[in-house]
């Protein structure tokens, strides 16, 4: 709920907002991502320190970096694209749907299309990976 | 809509850059922020957008690699957490915001650019919330290389359209 109020009050909710924002005639997002970037920092940081587990999971505090490999690059890169060229991003086209934006549904629609796509592909191509291996022996 | 007034770039050579001013931006990031904080304070999760799409795609697809152990257990709390994210925004819209608001960028380029999308950000693990809040905020290398990766093409992308006259 906080993070979607946040989302709308930043009106990053708003494409038009994003694409001012990249083509440098509004720089405001700066302060969307580095407010929240700043407050998250505080968070994790004391929560690492707390060395204890969160009260409705019992999972520890930790910091979970996600390792790096050339899907991180190749993935940003389409990413940033897809970006431009729709000033949207996933948790601000959930919001944007909160504020009534409806014609976001093609976008989000394109999000699970993509995402389909992408995990449909990696699963074949593991799959012949696999068969592969398993003539090779 | 909530304009606040300009107040720190007023009469600098940058006040052009935030014709809107760049408190309510930033209240809005600290909101952004305060909601990732309150779920890794009650839950231990780090809260990003994106993995809901491949989560959520379990439901209905048995292609293993959306059926992961990590994903089925967490693709309830992640409906929850995306209603969470219409829902607030909804509430703004209907407190502060201007009560609702409809997009001018065409559908074709919503659609285009939301399948790039939903490749990138599960190809790279992450989108503006996991990596731009949640893993700039941990100080993850991985993701200060994928957020300067986007941004830059982002940047590029958007020019581009704009410079062949696409508006919106």
């Amino acid at each position: 709920m906080v993070f979607g109020f946040g989302l709308g009050l930043s009106e990053m909710a708003r494409p038009e907002v994003v694409l001012n924002f990249l083509q440098f005639e509004d720089l405001g997002l700066l302060f969307v991502m580095g407010g929240a970037a700043a407050v998250t920092a505080v968070t994790f940081t004391v929560g690492v320190r707390l060395d204890r587990t969160a009260p409705l999971t019992d999972r520890l505090y930790e910091r979970r970096e996600k390792s790096f490999d050339r899907n991180v690059l190749f993935g940003g890169a389409v990413f940033g694209v897809g970006w431009g060229l729709s000033g949207i991003c996933p948790g601000a086209a959930y919001a944007s749907l909160g504020v009534g934006n409806f014609p976001i549904l093609w976008g989000i629609a394109g999000m699970f299309l993509g995402a389909y796509a992408q995990g449909y592909l990696r699963n074949a191509l593991s799959a012949s990976e696999t068969q592969t291996a398993a003539r090779a022996d | 809509m909530l304009s606040l007034p300009l107040a720190v770039f007023a009469g600098t050579p940058l006040e052009g850059f935030f014709p809107n001013g760049v408190l309510h931006y930033a209240l809005g990031g600290v909101l952004i922020g305060l909601g990732v904080s309150v779920i890794y304070l009650w839950t231990g999760i780090i809260a990003g957008a994106s993995t809901f799409l491949e989560t959520t795609l379990s439901y209905v697809s048995d292609l293993p690699r959306f059926n992961k152990g990590k994903y089925v257990r967490s693709r309830d709390w992640r409906v929850v957490f995306t209603v969470g994210i219409v829902a607030g925004a909804a509430v703004y819209a209907l407190t502060l915001g201007p009560g609702g608001f409809t997009t001018e960028v065409q559908p074709w380029r919503l659609f285009v650019g939301g399948t790039l999308v939903g490749v990138g950000t599960r190809l790279g693990k992450g989108c503006t919330s996991g990596h731009g809040v949640c893993g700039v905020g941990s100080g993850s290398n991985t993701s200060f290389v994928n957020v300067a990766t986007f941004m830059l093409l982002a940047i590029g992308t958007a020019q581009l359209v704009a410079a062949m006259g696409v508006t919106p």
